[in-house]
């Protein structure tokens, strides 16, 4: 609280150099960011809502947007329990192969997504050595989504778990509670909050992600067209109106998931 | 700090949560890679230096090297001037402009392409036809490219940058003042050293993130072979056409994201 209140932390006001460089930025800001997705805004809605609805309605645009949907919220839910179990291992276990472990979590970061495509299809793909086939399946865009999404539930919780106090755990262990009881009385609340904004980060990702899906899904309509390999085929088609009607949908059905799962996120960190 | 994790640490984690972390990374990520790059040793090294030094793929990584390069130097100065205003000003719609800057990360790379287009585009774009008739052309062209590169890696730079200044406060930066110092020798005496490492790991993510740019690139840059294709780009077409070289050019992405994650592994315990 002090630090709001306190003056050099609010900051001083705007001289005449800096009032330069503040209007350059948010002019930046403005050509670069605002103006273009007021566009796409603009041109979904620009011929009148009806328009939008007959671009929405569609069976290709819903079946593309429902699939985009479901595979995101199953690869946020996998993200919650494997990015969980990722960082209480990096946190508590100690082994020879920690500190690789925590190397290849940065992996996905790194690395560009359409060369992730290709990795996995190479193992997933019809001439893997494994002998699956997930080539143009929906399992195969799942893959896909889990590698790209893989480090945001295990670097949102890793923090938490490092700043929590073990003595609380030990003493509950102490009281005759086991391991499970103790994970789910006292860690699993301190950590749900974290636990959960990990998730929304992955379900925005997954929503949006293109680069890594592109390959392994072998684009086919009705079956393994997400919704941005559609928008690029409306796109391709030279259907401005249509692909900023989904892009629209999308962004919007995006907002009202992450705004929620926030929502819980507050009430589950005031009650922990 | 990691010394004291170590010493709670106390294999605290169950062997069976270990095996199914580890295997859980080896399945997705590391098997996956090593498909790759055993492959890519198999055609041996030879078809490695004819596919990396054909004049299509030195192109690509020309234009990639360009385009990245342009993008993390616009991201840069852009993070730290508005990092700069927001640490240390305060006006009206600051708030709001620290959300504004968050936006890009959660915007579809497809969705982004189509918005510049929508804007940039040089036959029905908002500004297009008129740039086209000073003889500037944005979409279909490296402007295009970069455009959509500084927009998906925006708030990289910024986001490092910022705490560490907020942290930091404008003590030392009032005292030079007071000392006589003008701007740019406090720019370059305080706040460089200040943000330095942050300032570093900032660029290192956004080479990463703009190396590997597709989706947004894909849309803007219209994919012309030897005039607007990047590596990923580049990537893409061999492995959808079923043509060689997509494994190749994989293994010096692959390398390039290596060489970022050591980078971040130095940067990082320093700038924490």
């Amino acid at each position: 609280m002090s630090r709001i209140l306190d003056p050099a932390v609010r900051g001083r006001r705007l001289g005449a150099g800096s009032r330069v460089g503040l209007g350059l930025a948010v002019g930046w800001l403005s050509l670069l960011v605002l103006l273009p997705l007021a566009a796409v805004a603009l041109k979904a809605t620009g011929q009148g809502w009806s328009s939008f609805w007959v671009a929405l309605s569609s069976h290709e645009a819903f079946s593309a947007i429902r699939l985009t949907v479901l595979c995101s919220i199953g690869v946020s839910a996998v993200n919650a329990v494997m990015g969980t179990i990722v960082a209480w291992v990096l946190v508590r276990d100690d082994f020879a192969g920690r500190r690789t472990l925590e190397v290849v979590i940065d992996i996905p970061f790194a690395l560009p997504t359409i060369v992730a495509g290709l990795v996995l299809l190479s193992l997933y793909g019809p001439h893997g050595p494994l002998g699956i086939n997930w080539y143009a399946t929906r399992p195969g865009i799942v893959v896909a989504l889990l590698f790209v999404t893989l480090p945001f539930v295990v670097r949102t919780v890793e923090p938490v778990l490092l700043a929590l106090d073990v003595d609380v755990e030990d003493a509950a262990a102490s009281l005759g509670a086991d391991r499970f009881t103790t994970f789910r009385r006292i860690v699993l609340p301190a950590i749900a909050p974290a636990i959960i904004s990990g998730a929304a980060l992955a379900f925005g990702r997954a929503m949006g992600e293109y680069g890594s899906v592109v390959l392994i899904s072998g684009q086919i309509q009705d079956k393994t067209e997400i919704a941005s390999l559609y928008i690029y085929r409306q796109i391709q088609d030279d259907d401005l109106a249509g692909a900023a009607a989904t892009a629209t949908i999308l962004l919007v059905i995006s907002l009202i998931v992450i705004s929620l799962l926030g929502a819980i996120q507050g009430r589950t960190a005031r009650r922990a | 700090m990691p010394e004291i994790a170590s010493a709670t640490r106390q294999r605290r984690s169950g062997l069976a949560l270990r095996i199914v972390s580890v295997g859980y990374l080896g399945v997705l990520v590391v098997l996956p890679l090593i498909v790759v790059l055993w492959r890519t040793a198999q055609q041996g090294i030879a078809t490695f230096a004819q596919t990396v030094t054909s004049p299509e793929a030195v192109h690509a990584f020309q234009l990639t090297a360009v385009v990245a390069g342009s993008a993390v130097v616009i991201n840069s100065i852009f993070g730290v001037a508005m990092a700069l205003l927001l640490a240390r000003y305060r006006f009206a719609g600051k708030r709001w402009l620290n959300v504004l800057i968050d936006l890009p990360v959660s915007v579809s790379p497809i969705v982004v392409g189509l918005a510049l287009v929508l804007v940039f585009g040089w036959r029905t774009g908002w500004f297009g036809p008129s740039l086209r008739d000073v003889g500037l052309k944005i979409i279909f062209a490296t402007p295009g490219m970069v455009l959509a590169t500084c927009f998906v890696s925006l708030p990289l730079v910024l986001r490092e940058v910022l705490p560490v200044l907020e942290e930091a406060g404008l003590d030392q930066d009032q005292a030079a003042q007071s000392l006589g110092a003008n701007t740019a020798q406090r720019l370059w005496r305080i706040t460089l050293p200040t943000i330095g490492w942050a300032l570093a790991y900032g660029v290192v993510i956004s080479i990463a993130r703009s190396i590997g740019e597709f989706g947004a690139v894909r849309v803007v840059s219209g994919n012309i072979g030897g005039k607007t294709q990047t590596v990923t780009l580049l990537v893409d077409q061999h492995a959808e056409q079923f043509e060689p070289g997509a494994y190749q050019l994989s293994v010096v992405l692959i390398a390039l994201a290596a060489l970022c994650i050591i980078a971040i592994s130095y940067v990082r315990p320093r700038g924490d």
